[in-house]
């Protein structure tokens, strides 16, 4: 089974589009509180994909 | 009831059954060694497998008494017993699968059926022990059945053990860095991180091996994520592991270094002590249906 984009957390308002949940934050300090919160509530993990954009996973 | 003992007793081949009998319960017992994996579990565990081995011994030392006196038929028994220990195997395979699935670093698929196939190989080793101690007792008396006894059950012994890691390739420890958002072992890239608070963690707790096989064999074995998984398996249940459910970020993992055949391991153990992780890792089991031998192939040879 694939792996699924469960949410999507950015700084960057313009470059991120599509199906996962996206949240957005204004300070790299948020997004890493974001992504913890997410992290332990939906057992995925946290992957950085650019220096202002974190997605998390669930593998499989 | 006297009677009754005489007349059994006065049977030429209750002595040689008997010590057939016997010596392939102990082999049974001596091959059921419950170690760190803490499998056959005990009690219950142990009695399944104790009680399969005394029908195995059974079923062992009634063969060639059973053709010596002319009963053929007996002999389509062992069949019976082939397909009653195929179920043992079909058993040890559910009930470890359906373990693996709550299990914080699983085994593996290939590590299950390894298992399994160990589980149905000892009572294939019980059977030959009855059977060869028996036929010794028969023609030899009841002394050659005692040495073919001891001897079936060093043999059983060998053939039982069987090879680790540390034959096949060399451990190193190495390096964890974690460098923003990705995580090497020394040179080996293992994942992605993107929260800075197990990034921290990792750095606090992680450990790194580099495993270098040592042939072509090693190269393409080692390869295999099912052997893999079973070192990862095997260090989480010697010295603990630091995760938890729902703690996707913090999993040990092993990958690949794709032009050497190296191997990253990156644990995560509750307890850091270098020296044991290194034994730990190499007195993993090299899976058997993982094994590959490409320097035994017929193709034009050519160094990997």
């Amino acid at each position: 089974m694939p792996s699924e984009i469960l949410a999507v957390i950015t700084m960057d308002r313009e470059r991120i589009a599509g199906g996962a949940p996206i949240f957005f934050c204004a300070d790299h300090q948020e997004m890493q509180q974001i992504a913890f919160t997410l992290e332990k509530i939906l057992d995925g993990m946290v992957h950085e994909v650019t220096a202002d954009s974190l997605i998390i996973v669930r593998h499989k | 009831m006297t009677r009754l003992m005489k007349e059994l007793l006065a049977n030429e081949f209750v002595l040689p059954l008997t010590m057939g009998f016997v010596f392939g319960i102990l082999c049974r017992i001596h091959l059921l060694r419950t170690d760190y994996r803490q499998y056959p579990t005990y009690p219950h565990g142990k009695i399944i497998q104790v009680s399969l081995g005394v029908i195995a011994a059974a079923l062992g030392s009634v063969a060639i008494p059973a053709l010596l006196k002319e009963n053929y038929t007996a002999v389509t028994f062992l069949t019976v017993a082939a397909q009653q220990f195929r179920d043992v195997r079909n058993m040890e395979r559910t009930t470890l699968s359906e373990i693996d699935k709550q299990e914080l670093v699983p085994r593996g698929g290939p590590y299950i059926e390894g298992i399994a196939m160990v589980f149905e190989g000892r009572n294939y080793l019980v059977i030959f022990c009855s059977l060869v101690t028996t036929s010794a007792a028969i023609f030899f008396h009841w002394w050659g059945g005692l040495i073919a006894g001891i001897i079936t059950l060093l043999l059983a012994r060998k053939w039982m053990s069987g090879k680790t890691l540390s034959l096949i390739v060399d451990i190193k420890e190495a390096s964890v860095r974690v460098e923003g958002k990705d995580l090497y072992v020394d040179d080996i890239y293992i994942m992605n991180v993107g929260l800075e608070d197990s990034q921290t963690l990792i750095r606090e707790q992680g450990m790194g091996y580099i495993l270098t096989p040592k042939d072509a064999n090693a190269t393409v074995t080692i390869a295999h994520p099912g052997q893999r998984q079973a070192i990862l398996h095997d260090v989480a249940t010697q010295l603990g592991v630091y995760t938890d459910t729902g703690e996707p970020s913090l999993t040990p993992l092993v990958k690949r270094d794709l032009s050497t055949g190296r191997l990253g391991v990156f644990l995560l153990p509750q307890v850091k002590d270098v020296e044991q992780a290194i034994a730990v890792i190499g007195a993993v089991p090299i899976l058997e249906s993982v094994f590959r031998m490409p320097q035994k192939s017929k193709a034009p040879k050519q160094e990997v």
